[in-house]
């Protein structure tokens, strides 16, 4: 049961991945990032299947939630309609190809030698309260400066935007 | 066979080689921004199988500190988009040459 979940979420997962950057279909941004909220649905269905509760929910929260609105609210204010007849160029398709493709051989060669014999472990649960003790006990200088990262983020983002930007 | 730590590993991989094929294929800034989303959480799962393989929490942690993070560099990344829009009335990337001799 768990590995036909495992292999439809990670199925879906690659699709979605693919149609976010090569849709046949469509250039248009709005699609890509339509296909990216379902990429994100799916890899929360993954962590589910990893049992990190706790970060599934927040990945649909945050992700699909919030950072895909901005998007699209980014994409629909800009107006991209020119950017859909441009044409791809083939050097760059082959480029990337050959550079993604020595990357991949990389990846796969390291993770085919690199020695992997963990099994399992039945007790883990990334629920609330375990990820909550953590992150209130060893990580407390992280998570306060996260939140100082924040407030620059706002602070940049009101500056950023102002009309008369010198 | 069941799944394990490899089956997970190969999904991340190649959801990381996707993100980074759309980094270089497209030529959108706004795609290009989200090809890069997919990259950062083909690293969050790759973070999240580490977690649970080895019987250790804090791969998570740090999976909940990225996705804080990949929030605040969104609203900020959005925000130089659109100021560049702004200036310039494009988010194609072949016609932001400013910087080009």
């Amino acid at each position: 049961m768990q590995d036909v979940l495992f292999y439809t979420l990670a199925f879906l997962t690659l699709v979605f991945g693919f149609l976010v950057i090569a849709n046949p279909f469509s250039r248009n941004p709005v699609t890509s990032a339509m296909f990216l909220v379902l990429t994100i649905v799916s890899l929360a269905g993954l962590f589910v299947l990893l049992h990190a509760f706790f970060l599934a929910a927040v990945q649909v929260l945050v992700y699909a939630g919030a950072v895909m609105v901005l998007f699209l609210f980014v994409i629909m204010l800009l107006d991209l309609k020119a950017e859909e007849r441009r044409k791809i160029k083939t050097f760059g398709v082959v480029g990337g190809l050959i550079s993604v493709g020595a990357i991949l051989a990389i990846f796969l060669s390291s993770l085919l030698h690199a020695p992997l014999g963990a099994a399992e472990s039945p007790g883990l649960e990334g629920g609330t309260v375990s990820l909550g003790k953590l992150l209130f006990t060893r990580y407390l200088l992280p998570f306060e400066i996260v939140s100082v990262l924040l407030l620059v983020a706002v602070v940049g983002v009101v500056l950023l935007s102002k009309k008369d930007l010198r | 066979m069941s799944v394990g730590l490899e089956h997970y590993l190969v999904v991340s991989v190649l959801l990381f080689c996707l993100g980074l094929m759309g980094v270089i294929v497209r030529r959108n800034l706004l795609v290009m921004y989200m090809s890069l989303e997919l990259m950062l959480n083909a690293a969050n799962l790759a973070l999240v199988a580490f977690s649970r393989f080895t019987d250790n929490l804090d791969g998570q942690v740090f999976v909940f500190f990225t996705i804080t993070v990949a929030a605040a560099e969104v609203s900020v990344g959005l925000a130089l988009i659109v100021a560049l829009y702004r200036k310039h009335r494009t988010a194609h990337v072949e016609d932001l040459t400013t910087m080009k001799l």
